[in-house]
């Protein structure tokens, strides 16, 4: 394209093929050049950018943009930064948003910060590693969980758990043998060196995600009130510090190319054109970055004690799209009158060759971005020289109003940050209810065989146990450190994850994820109702009050109008639930272009909810480990089967109504099981949800070792079954059976004894009895089996 | 005058913070060392913690055991200072010659993160004398190179000497030479232990509270001397 006519500094050596990487040229492409040369071809759409959004970005500037700011806009206008397609519509959680105190920071900052009391404050989040866990699923996952404890750490708090909810293809699919284990081995890795316990998450199984894992991370971090941290660049002067590892050339346009993009056809460059397709993937493999736990661990000691000296005046981690977005964040948040001058060439390098847009758009692991006071700087220097982190002023504020960059003394980047940060284009995309809809919902599961004898039940359910979907998943989490930081109270396999935060008042936070893409694909309104009204009762199985919500949206291209619609009816859904629950969404994350091909994952919305626990001595697990305890089931069971494990596992069935969401009978479920739990009526309590009561019953035993004996009050496959949500099985404390039924009916939430727990099998009433050996035996096969 | 029990962080190190926390509630007094100084602060034993010291690059506490800290702790060791290493700490002990043999690479080769049931067979150590001989106890292991790995006069030493400080109660989940889960030299002043008993000190956050036997020992051992 162009002539290299200059050269870029003494340690630049000459680049072998400059057209390979994404504005790479041996002299910079300066402003001045820019201004003169109006008609020089660009590859905005290379990079991603349509010609419309080309278009914008001369409008914004009044002249061509420079390779470097191409490179900045391309990355933040990208789907996965800017959220253009979904932010018209993710306004519902702010408009539908019910009045609470507890938010501290909402959506818009890194993560969001819920006060928990006592002068606590917590911030949590769900993001996405989606596209590049099935690229590179080992360091794909490994970056995943990284990145979203670096979102946490800015916030100002010390991460201190994390979670991840998983969906794979088929379990016994060659595919799904590559990608699982190395998702779990990066999780493993990352989570365990950097010494945060892994308290839960989910995983689940589905040809819809055959080429389209999902790999969604959770990061929970605790502070104090006065800790909180933004994300502005402030006071004119003041010195922005680049710090953590070197900049290299790994995940160069991850932002745009991987995450806003779907795979071709056969996952392998077929169909582009052999010598185009080869280069296509060769060029995006580079776009999976490699993540090093133990420089993670030092930047988060080395940030916390950072903190602590009240060094950092506002602070960015860079994550998609590297130094392009934290500066333009950073400058953007300081407020109108707010600018950067940055040395682009000042950044440490780990390869010597990049150029200016390469720097910009670099997305290497364990870097942050701080903006700190000129006399706090060697106090700065000396905690990170401790740490053995490098750190690197690259800039300063400025009064200007404008984002400046220059490369060895020549200004290569002139623009306004808020251009870049905020006022990216909005997308309305069309949306419409795919033509297959109405004969799905029709497709009810009612036509199909269903067991009749006590015979055919057993059977059913020691197939439904050992499926993978439902199978013990020791497997996977028996590679994870739930035990490092002492506070761990519940871990998997229990309904939600429960760490302490004060030792001495047992203060503590709940957490679960949940989602069910079987549900979303049949109304993804109610599969978004349903994800959160599962993650919320999960919550209050423990004892703790849901509080507050993250989210993290999977879905196909936004292109597609049937997907569109998909988003727009779960963002509905959710947004009404939430208002109906009275739990704020306080952040999340869209993951579009999940799908191969024509072929879209079923929707699924991972939805996260968070708990507060007055005192975590009093929390519940879902074990039942003491006999003679009354069996009881709470909440309302029809025979409902639409998207039910059952239909799955026995029928490769999807179709039908899935099960209708009853947020008003949410509500009255989580207050009997937190009021119950504080009151010390229950041994144990779980939620009911995929398999019904019959795989809740099951796992009640196996997890405390104690057996069961039940009478079901109606039609058994039904009671077994069913997937009616607002339910939840508990084991009441000795002595506490009267007071307990005399909450529920206080609080309108139907109480049926079922049985009494003791004895060594799972006995159900004129259907069957399993030995506790032999449920454990299908329970926990299976993913050995498949795994290894 | 509570024991005063040092506690070491390495980069990277991850498990002091649990460390620290047992010994209070052990009843001694923790003092945080850092792997840069060359200075003990006048304690009278010194933990190890668990964790990934330097990233465990290399080698699993290859880097750490040329710390400036290691350089005051093998000597004052070796005279007679009480030394416990747990999961990384057992790996630096090893690689600092302080005790015989290697942790090599699990069984199966997957990171383990389980309860273990685990039998001292030592009880006559500054580190184990709370415990009866041959006491069971329920521990944590979580380490992906646990499996101890030595020559067979090596491990004839141990097993004649009383140096097999506990074993794997029911066989080896990583595929330890003889189901050995830790170890000590000779007088059984300087231990080291694959499973780590400081996450086993309160049944709320931990499998058990077996674990704070070995905390309270050294505790006991240090205000009898």
């Amino acid at each position: 394209m162009t002539r290299p006519d200059a050269v870029t500094g003494p340690d630049a050596p000459p680049r072998p093929s400059p057209a390979t990487r994404p504005g790479a040229v041996t002299s910079p492409d300066t402003v001045a050049r820019a201004a003169a040369t109006p008609g020089r071809p660009q590859p905005h759409a290379e990079l991603g950018l349509t010609g419309e959004e080309y278009a914008a970005v001369r409008q914004v500037l009044g002249r061509r943009p420079t390779d470097a700011e191409l490179a900045i806009y391309s990355v933040m206008w990208s789907e996965h930064c800017s959220y253009k397609s979904s932010r018209a519509h993710l306004r519902q959680f702010a408009e539908k948003a019910p009045p609470t105190t507890a938010l501290l920071a909402g959506i818009g900052e890194n993560a969001g910060v819920v006060d928990i009391g006592q002068g606590y404050a917590v911030t949590f989040k769900l993001e996405s590693h989606n596209h590049p866990s099935y690229v590179e699923p080992f360091q794909g996952a490994a970056t995943g969980v990284g990145g979203i404890v670096r979102d946490i750490l800015a916030m100002g708090a010390r991460p201190v758990a994390v979670m991840d909810a998983l969906r794979f293809g088929p379990a016994d699919a060659p595919d799904t043998r590559r990608v699982l284990p190395g998702v779990v081995g990066g999780i493993s890795f990352y989570g365990n060196c950097l010494g945060l316990p892994n308290i839960g998450g989910e995983l689940a199984f589905d040809p819809c995600y055959a080429g389209n894992p999902l790999v969604n991370a959770l990061c929970l971090g605790v502070m104090r009130h006065a800790d909180l941290k933004r994300a502005a660049a402030t006071g004119p002067g003041n010195q922005v510090v680049l710090f953590g590892a070197r900049t290299g050339p790994d995940g160069i346009g991850g932002a745009s190319v991987l995450a806003s993009a779907s795979f071709g056809g056969g996952g392998s460059g077929d169909g582009a054109g052999d010598e185009g397709g080869a280069r296509a993937e060769q060029a995006k493999r580079p776009s999976v970055q490699v993540g090093d736990p133990f420089m993670e661990k030092l930047l988060v000691e080395c940030c916390l004690e950072l903190y602590a000296a009240g060094l950092v005046v506002g602070i960015q981690d860079l994550g998609a799209a590297g130094v392009a977005c934290a500066t333009t964040e950073l400058a953007a948040g300081g407020g109108a009158d707010i600018g950067m001058r940055v040395r682009l060439d000042a950044v440490p390098l780990r390869d010597a060759s990049l150029g200016p847009a390469e720097i910009l758009m670099s997305e290497s692991q364990e870097r942050m971005m701080a903006i700190v006071e000129p006399a706090g700087l060697e106090r700065f220097r000396a905690i990170c020289a401790k740490w053995d982190v490098q750190a690197t002023v690259i800039g300063e504020v400025t009064g200007t109003g404008r984002l400046e960059m220059t490369w060895h003394g020549e200004l290569v980047v002139d623009i306004p940050p808020r251009s870049a940060a905020d006022q990216g284009p909005v997308y309305l995309r069309p949306s419409a209810c795919p033509p297959g809809q109405a004969a799905l919902a029709a497709d009810d599961p009612s036509r199909l065989p269903r067991p009749g004898t006590g015979a055919e039940l057993r059977s059913t359910l020691l197939s439904l146990l050992s499926s993978p979907d439902a199978a013990d998943k020791s497997w996977v989490t028996e590679q994870y450190d739930r035990y490092v930081r002492g506070e761990t109270v519940l871990a998997a396999p229990q309904d939600a994850g429960l760490v302490r935060v004060d030792e001495q008042t047992g203060l503590g936070v709940a957490l679960a994820v949940d989602g069910n893409g079987r549900y979303g694909r049949l109304d993804p309104y109610a599969g978004a109702q349903l994800a959160l009204a599962e993650a919320y009762r999960n919550v209050a199985a423990t004892g703790a009050r849901p509080l507050a919500v993250t989210n993290c949206l999977n879905f196909g291209a936004p292109t597609d109008p049937a997907v569109m619609w998909q988003f727009t009816e779960a963002v509905r859904g959710l947004a009404d639930a939430c208002q109906a629950l009275g739990v704020p969404v306080t952040g999340g994350n869209v993951s579009f272009y999940n799908q191969t091909a024509d072929a879209a994952i079923h929707p699924t919305p991972i939805v996260g909810v968070l708990g507060v626990h007055d005192d975590v001595r009093r929390r519940l697990s879902i074990g039942f480990a003491r006999a003679g305890c009354d069996v009881v089931l709470l909440g309302r069971s029809a025979a409902e089967f639409g998207g039910s494990l059952w239909a799955h596992v026995v029928h490769g069935h999807l179709g039908g109504r899935p099960p209708a969401a009853d947020l008003d009978a949410e509500r009255a479920l989580a207050g009997v099981l937190v009021t119950a739990a504080g009151r010390g009526l229950l041994e144990a309590a779980h939620d009911l949800s995929d398999g019904g009561l019959a795989i809740a019953l099951a796992e009640c035993c196996l997890a405390g070792g104690q057996g069961c004996r039940a009478r079901l009050p109606g039609e058994e496959f039904g009671y077994l079954f069913g997937e009616s949500a607002a339910r939840a099985v508990v084991a009441t404390a000795p002595g506490a059976g009267d007071e307990f039924a005399a909450l529920c009916a206080d609080r309108g939430v139907p109480a049926t004894v079922l049985g009494v727990t003791g004895g060594a099998s799972l006995e159900v009433a004129g259907c069957f009895t399993i030995p506790l050996a032999e449920l454990a035996a299908a329970h926990r096969a299976t993913l050995p089996a498949l795994f290894g | 005058m509570t024991a005063r029990i040092g506690v070491i962080t390495f980069p990277g190190s991850l498990d002091d913070q649990d460390a620290a926390r047992a010994v209070r509630r052990a009843g001694g007094t923790p003092v945080a060392l850092w792997h840069g100084e060359r200075d003990l602060h006048g304690v009278d034993a010194v933990l190890l913690p668990g964790g990934f010291s330097y990233g465990d690059y290399l080698r699993c506490g290859a880097i750490a055991r040329f710390a400036p800290v290691m350089a005051e702790l093998v000597p004052a060791a070796r005279a007679g200072l009480p030394v416990l290493g747990i999961c990384n700490g057992f790996q630096i002990l090893c690689e600092a010659h302080l005790l015989p043999g290697a942790l090599t690479r699990n069984r199966g080769l997957r990171f383990i993160s389980r309860e273990v049931r685990v039998r001292v067979e030592n009880a006559a150590t500054p580190w184990t004398r709370d415990y009866a001989p041959g006491q069971e106890v329920t521990l944590v292991l979580k380490s992906g190179e646990g499996a101890y790995a030595a020559d067979p006069a090596t491990l004839r030493r141990l097993e004649e000497r009383g140096q097999v400080l506990a074993r794997y109660a029911g066989g080896s989940p990583n595929g330890s030479a003889a189901d050995i889960a830790g170890i000590c030299s000779e007088d059984g002043g300087i231990a080291g232990l694959m499973p780590h008993p400081e996450h086993a000190i309160d049944a709320l956050t931990g499998p058990s509270a077996d674990g704070l036997g070995f905390f309270t020992s050294a505790v006991r051992a240090l205000a009898a001397a």
